[in-house]
């Protein structure tokens, strides 16, 4: 027993090691954030003036604003989108063409971006040619792709949700006379909000990072975020990007709290409900 | 799930078909046709013109002609950057895949062995990096390995060394890069599939006299097996094509393809040739990914009989 014990307590020694690796780079980000010196590796004392410069950089908010909306339109179609290929993936029998919606499905998980994006730009000048759409590229064209790759991501959340959910339910309803359809809205949907709540949090934040797709699909008029981040790094490092990347931080750090929390809270209550009904039985 | 088959649930016949049609549909425009294009324009010749590539097929007094050129192949294949590019990048992709194994086992081992309520939490913290900027992220490491960076000013002043090293620009750079920002996506299948293992397994083990460094050699680690490869894989082929990473943190002689392809598209404009570029990595890729797809359908479609 003595030497699981110290087996148990090498790996979470490793574990420590691991997360202080994972963190330490980004809480140096956040103090040099705060640091009053021009130099990022120098400490100077503490101003918040980069903070301030950042918020007077017009360029800088127009690129978050765009990135913003982007992610916001990206993640509400990818859950649509997402949520209709679990239900398929895990609810409906086998049909021809199964092995190749799934091989859709899995695919765009591992493509390297620079494929994606270069795929899709041809895809985009393709369909100028031919029907005459998508010849102004810029925020539609960054649109469809990112949907297109966030949806995979959704896909795997919802369907790793909806094989593990309790099909009794689902079948009682139908028994019932519900139709297909009302047990999806009136069951299935509460059941797998949650998973639909964190699939719609990653799609945001996959599609709010993304700069290789996102340089090959827009247009001269559309910057993102993440492209303006990195022609400003080319020039070099700027503690303007530091104030900036721990406000993305810190935001990012609150809406997974905030997902993390509500999940937590829903499954208790999931559980406690479950054992009511197991007492009153 | 077969419920009768009312009359009522033929008009609903309709509604299954539209959720299969829809997404289908979506991928099948936006993902798959895109790279039959992307194969299609590697057989055409740069052009300046808009789009910047000759056509496949040109019309001829109503017959259609063929314009195929293999010339975008065998220039990958004859010259030595495009070669040496593919070889880098499977090299650094296979080590870096290999480096993120050997943090993350571990790791994902103490998460699925912690209890429950403890375990959330620190599942969440190997999380909640990812879903911070990828590009900040490895901004960071700029400022730490940068010659005049903490690392170094660190390290001279322990006295450790008294030069600073020269880590940036360099390809240890690069995996350190990978190994960070790659990290989770090894982490997580490994969990997943490590909190699934029935401890009693272990106590089997143990109670036959086995040592635990043998019950795990011989037990945890054959089982985990899939866990394994679902993660090596998530790490190992994205890597192959990474961009930012080599672009950031490598130098110039930092070889990776997807940078190369990415010079190809957007300094030299020449489509074709980044189309190739783009193809020839698909082929090489195509095995790690089917195996990946095994791994990943037999996860998502296992409940379903």
């Amino acid at each position: 027993m003595s030497q699981n014990a110290k087996a148990s307590r090498f790996s979470l020694i490793l574990l420590a090691l691991g997360f202080l690796f994972l963190y330490l780079p980004i809480l140096i980000l956040i103090v040099y954030s705060f640091n009053e010196s021009k130099l990022v590796t120098v400490w100077a004392g503490f101003s918040t003036k980069w903070y301030a410069e950042l918020f007077k950089d017009q360029q800088m908010i127009d690129a978050a604003v765009v990135s913003l909306k982007l992610a916001f339109a990206t993640a509400c179609a990818a859950v649509v989108l997402g949520t209709m290929a679990a239900m398929v993936m895990t609810r409906f029998r086998s049909f021809r063409g199964k092995t190749l919606f799934s091989a859709l499905i899995t695919a765009p998980l591992v493509m390297p971006e620079v494929i994606t994006g270069l795929s899709m730009l041809l895809l985009f000048v393709s369909f100028a040619d031919w029907f005459g759409i998508f010849e102004q590229r810029g925020v539609a064209t960054m649109w469809v792709a990112h949907v297109t790759f966030t949806m995979a991501f959704v896909t795997v959340i919802i369907s790793s949700r909806l094989s593990e959910l309790d099909r009794s339910l689902e079948e009682a309803a139908m028994d019932l006379g519900a139709n297909r359809l009302k047990v999806f809205f009136v069951i299935t949907l509460p059941i797998i909000a949650p998973a639909l709540l964190s699939g719609w949090l990653m799609a945001f934040t996959l599609s709010l990072d993304d700069l290789v797709i996102s340089s090959f699909t827009s247009g001269p008029s559309s910057t993102t975020l993440p492209m303006k981040i990195f022609s400003s790094v080319r020039m070099g490092v700027s503690p303007k990007i530091n104030a900036l990347a721990s406000l993305m931080i810190m935001l990012v750090s609150l809406a997974a709290l905030v997902a993390w929390w509500s999940m937590w809270r829903s499954e208790k209550r999931r559980q406690r409900d479950m054992q009511l009904a197991l007492q009153q039985n | 799930m077969n419920a009768v088959v009312k009359p009522r649930s033929a008009r609903l016949l309709g509604s299954r078909w539209l959720v299969i049609a829809v997404p289908y549909l979506w991928l099948l425009v936006f993902f798959a046709i895109p790279l039959a294009i992307a194969f299609k324009i590697s057989f055409s010749q740069a052009a300046i013109a808009m789009p910047p590539y000759t056509p496949i097929v040109n019309w001829v007094d109503g017959h259609p002609s063929l314009d195929i050129h293999l010339k975008n192949y065998l220039y990958l294949v004859n010259d030595s950057l495009y070669v040496n590019a593919y070889l880098s990048s499977i090299k650094i992709a296979v080590i870096s895949t290999i480096l993120c194994l050997l943090i993350g086992y571990p790791m994902a081992y103490a998460i699925a062995r912690m209890p429950a309520a403890t375990r959330n939490i620190a599942l969440m913290l190997v999380i909640l990096p990812s879903w911070t900027s990828f590009l900040i992220r490895i901004y960071a490491w700029i400022g730490i390995l940068k010659n005049n960076g903490l690392l170094n000013n660190f390290l001279l002043w322990t006295g450790l060394i008294d030069q600073p090293l020269a880590i940036m620009h360099t390809p240890v750079a690069v995996y350190i890069g990978i190994v960070y920002a790659y990290l989770p996506f090894m982490v997580l299948p490994l969990y997943a599939n490590l909190v699934k293992l029935d401890l009693r397994l272990l106590e089997a083990a143990s109670d036959l006299g086995a040592k635990p460094w043998k019950a795990f050699l011989k037990v945890t680690l054959p089982l985990s097996k899939s866990g394994i490869i679902a993660g090596s894989m998530l790490v190992m082929i994205p890597v192959v094509g990474e961009f930012v990473i080599p672009e950031m943190l490598g130098g110039p002689d930092t070889l990776m393809i997807g940078r190369i392809l990415w010079q190809e598209f957007f300094n030299n404009r020449d489509w074709p040739v980044a189309s190739a570029v783009s193809i020839v990595m698909l082929l090489l890729l195509i095995i790690p990914i089917m195996i990946f797809h095994r791994a990943q359908s037999r996860e998502m479609e296992g409940r379903l009989a």
